[in-house]
């Protein structure tokens, strides 16, 4: 893990260069892409297998509020979801981080110490990213500072789409410099981003300016994750370290609610990047409403009665 | 060994009702054979029924009730009622579809996701696209008033049992003509459960017959001097025997035959989706299809990273039980494909091309064969050139264009072909110049019921599927 990003130094050097490394990267096919995530959807997961990929996905969530009406009251709540998802079955893991705005972190900070579970906060003029370098700088610090131990940020779509890649390199360079020993993951939105060739490119772009992780999505645009989106990154990821040795984490974050779906994701995980990838260091799920269902579900499993959603707690 | 191991995920045999035996279907009515053979599964060697095998006799027999229906019931009905029959059996395919799935996976020893995703859809598909054909004959180009032949003489294979049999049954009842369909010997189950859909249907007696047996069944059936059409899907060694025997007759023919398809990815090419095509194209139904993408020519360039992709991904395919829903590799249908695999793959190490199988546990019992490439293969090892029709995919390189498309063609079979690159002007260029029936430009093995297939050189002659299915059933 110590051989860094040596070999592919070169190709950050002027906005010319850059480019012509994302654009040398092989291409995605979209159909092919789309029938291949589907084919591992029909993976049949069943039994021990199934049980096992529940209590993973939960050690997997980054448990999520980010609504402008959220409160210290709110976000406590969540921190004690997190600590203890199923009151009622000491055995249910904790999860993996809880994720919030900025200005909810000394609160979580406070409602999460001594539980091991990180602290995340979004940053860098979440969800848009249209704020100039320093403002993000400032977002990412002040998090930091409040006691965030993972940065989600977001990269700068607009200049992406306009082929200012070296801006967009820079920017998550300088964001990854403000984290100091936090964290980074790297939010490209591809829902803004559409292509699959975006997709990839982003991809290696986040990756070759140090972000930890690439995270597909804010959540606040539509679509959010997708199987297909996220095969393409964990393709990305699995490449970059065959290519140089450094190895980066994935999440998918937004539209994921059903243990169904999170188990699809795991099995990509799995056959696309590795089972070096199923653990909570390496991929997470942004998501709020799953965590219910994986509860719900891995109550099913054990005692084989469904109970309703008001057996579990809303937050 | 993966921390995430998938538990067993069998597929319930429950749904399939086996007799113990089954007998010929001749004339709407299931009915005793000279003889009988067992059906066993591949995958464990299980006895699964016994099989009566028809004899000159019984098939004279069939063909007679065929010849009765054609003139009296099939031939003179309005193609607008022909349809409401056909339309029936794709309904009660789609119906029955489970049962067929499990029932083609049991007796093939195919994934019983593709037998349930593939070639069971894929087979009412069929029927209902030339049920839509019935009443607009006249209008699929082949003459004003077009007719049917009479009495159609159809052997098919054991990899696409059922499959294959829609690609028959479908045309030929949609044109006018009544059949006798022999199913390969070592798969007659899935036919035998359709014997029992056209009675569901209430189809005419003797608009279809299905004699059961071995080579000497099939050659009654094309030798039979009152069919008027043949139409076989094999090996191009018995393609050959029959194209000699209806020589000289008033018999029409057609033949699908083998094929030895190159799968060329161009530097260019999206390569994780290529790898994915090139898995597809060689180890989907073990390999067993004719139109396998069995020869893969990739350039020079990108052909280490490519191969690294490749074996990367063949260590994720799950060789084992059908009917596993996680399985993606099945068992080799019998005792003596598997011996045929095992000697062309010999041969390729004693050539000196370098053998790669990914770590692969192959159960004890059936008949098994772990997904296998071949590197450094050259045009001159018999690797390259012959059709193996199992899990082996041979790997040469090409340095340009030219020279793929030299390779490609060099070949005495022209079935298929794959093109993989992201650019445009050359997946046409490329695909104009490739002698074979289908060339698919970066998919592979995908079959749709309006799309024609068939083959150049020795692997055959007509087109089935498709508008162009249709005249290889009718006389303008």
């Amino acid at each position: 893990m110590t051989a860094t990003i040596s070999p592919l130094s070169e190709v950050t050097r002027s906005d010319a260069a850059l480019r012509t490394f994302l654009h040398g990267l092989p291409g995605v096919d979209r159909v092919g892409a789309d029938a291949r995530a589907a084919g591992l959807g029909t993976r049949s997961i069943k039994t021990t297998a199934k049980a096992w990929a529940i209590d993973l996905a939960i050690r997997m969530v980054d448990l999520t509020t980010l609504e402008g009406a959220d409160t210290p009251g709110k976000v406590r709540a969540l921190c004690a979801k997190a600590r203890q998802p199923d009151p009622g079955d000491p055995s249910c893991p904790p999860v993996a981080a809880i994720c919030v705005y900025p200005s909810m972190v000394p609160t979580a900070h406070e409602a999460l110490r001594g539980s091991g579970i990180h602290l995340a906060s979004v940053a860098t003029a979440f969800p848009s990213g249209q704020a100039p370098l320093k403002v993000k700088l400032d977002d990412t610090r002040a998090a930091v500072a409040a006691g965030a131990d993972e940065i989600d940020m977001v990269i700068s779509r607009g200049a992406f789409l306009s082929g200012r890649y070296l801006e967009v390199f820079e920017e998550i360079v300088a964001i990854k410099e403000a984290c100091g020993s936090a964290h980074l993951k790297v939010i490209l939105e591809t829902g803004e981003l559409v292509t699959y060739d975006n997709v990839r490119r982003a991809s290696w772009l986040a990756m070759l300016a140090g972000g930890d992780f690439i995270k597909t999505s804010t959540g606040k645009v539509a679509p959010a994750a997708t199987l297909p989106v996220t095969l393409i990154m964990l393709e990305a990821v699995r490449d970059f370290l065959d290519t140089t040795g450094r190895k980066v984490g994935v999440k998918p974050a937004g539209g994921i609610r059903t243990t169904k779906d999170a188990i699809k994701y795991l099995v990509m995980v799995n056959e696309i990047a590795g089972d070096g990838w199923l653990d909570p260091d390496w991929f997470r799920f942004g998501a709020s409403t799953l965590l219910n269902d994986l509860l719900m579900q891995r109550t099913k499993l054990a005692t084989g009665h469904y109970s309703g959603p008001d057996y579990f707690t809303l937050d | 060994m993966s921390a995430f191991e998938y538990a067993p995920a069998p597929e319930s045999r429950s749904i399939v009702k086996l007799q113990p035996s089954y007998g010929l279907f001749i004339n709407g009515e299931f009915v005793d054979g000279a003889g009988s053979f067992k059906t066993i599964s591949p995958a464990s060697e299980e006895v699964l029924a016994e099989i009566a095998e028809a004899s000159t006799a019984d098939v004279d027999r069939a063909v007679k009730a065929a010849r009765r229906a054609y003139t009296d019931v099939w031939g003179v009905m309005p193609g607008r009622e022909r349809a409401k029959y056909l339309f029936r059996i794709a309904r009660l395919i789609a119906e029955r579809s489970r049962e067929l799935a499990v029932l083609e996976s049991l007796n093939n020893g195919k994934p019983i996701k593709e037998s349930r995703d593939v070639d069971v859809p894929l087979a009412a598909a069929h029927f209902f696209y030339y049920a839509g054909w019935a009443d607009k004959l006249p209008y699929a180009g082949f003459g004003a008033d077009p007719r049917p032949l009479g009495v159609a003489g159809q052997v098919i294979p054991w990899n696409f049992p059922l499959l294959m049999l829609a690609w028959k049954i479908a045309p030929a009842l949609a044109a006018g003509n009544t059949v006798v369909l022999k199913p390969a010997e070592t798969t007659p189950l899935t036919a035998l459960l359709f014997a029992e859909i056209c009675q569901q249907a209430e189809l005419p007696p003797g608009v279809v017959n299905i004699v059961t047996g071995a080579g000497e069944t099939g050659a009654a059936v094309v030798n039979h001097p009152d069919v008027d059409k043949v139409a076989f899907t094999g090996s191009t060694e018995v393609g050959r025997i029959i194209a000699r025997a209806v020589a000289g007759t008033n018999k029409k023919v057609t033949l699908e035959l083998g094929g030895k398809a190159a799968n060329i990815v161009f530097d260019d090419a999206a390569i994780d989706q290529a790898v994915e095509g090139i898995v597809t194209g060689i180890f989907f139904n073990q390999g067993h299809v004719c139109c396998a993408g069995s020869r893969l020519l990739v350039q020079e360039s990108v052909a280490d990273q490519l191969l690294e992709s490749l074996k990367r991904r063949m260590a994720t395919l799950r060789v084992g039980d059908p009917l596993d829903k996680n399985t993606d590799v099945g068992a080799i249908n019998s005792a003596e494909q598997l011996s045929r695999i095992k000697a062309l793959a010999e041969i390729g190490s004693a050539e000196g091309a370098e053998r790669w199988s990914p770590a692969c546990e192959l159960p004890d019992r059936g008949f098994w064969f772990a997904p296998t490439i071949f590197t450094g293969v050259s045009q001159a090892h018999r690797i390259a050139r012959e059709e193996i029709f199992g899990p082996v995919l041979s790997v040469l390189t090409f340095r340009t264009p030219g020279e793929a498309v030299e390779k490609a063609n060099n070949t005495p079979y022209g079935l298929s072909a794959g093109v993989w690159s992201e650019k445009g002007s050359r997946i046409l260029a490329i695909a104009d110049q490739l002698r074979a029936g289908v060339v698919w430009a970066n998919t592979f093995n995908k079959f749709d019921p309006a799309s024609p297939f068939g083959g150049y050189k020795e692997s055959g002659y007509g087109r089935e599927g498709g508008r162009h299915g249709l005249e290889a059933y009718l006389a303008g």
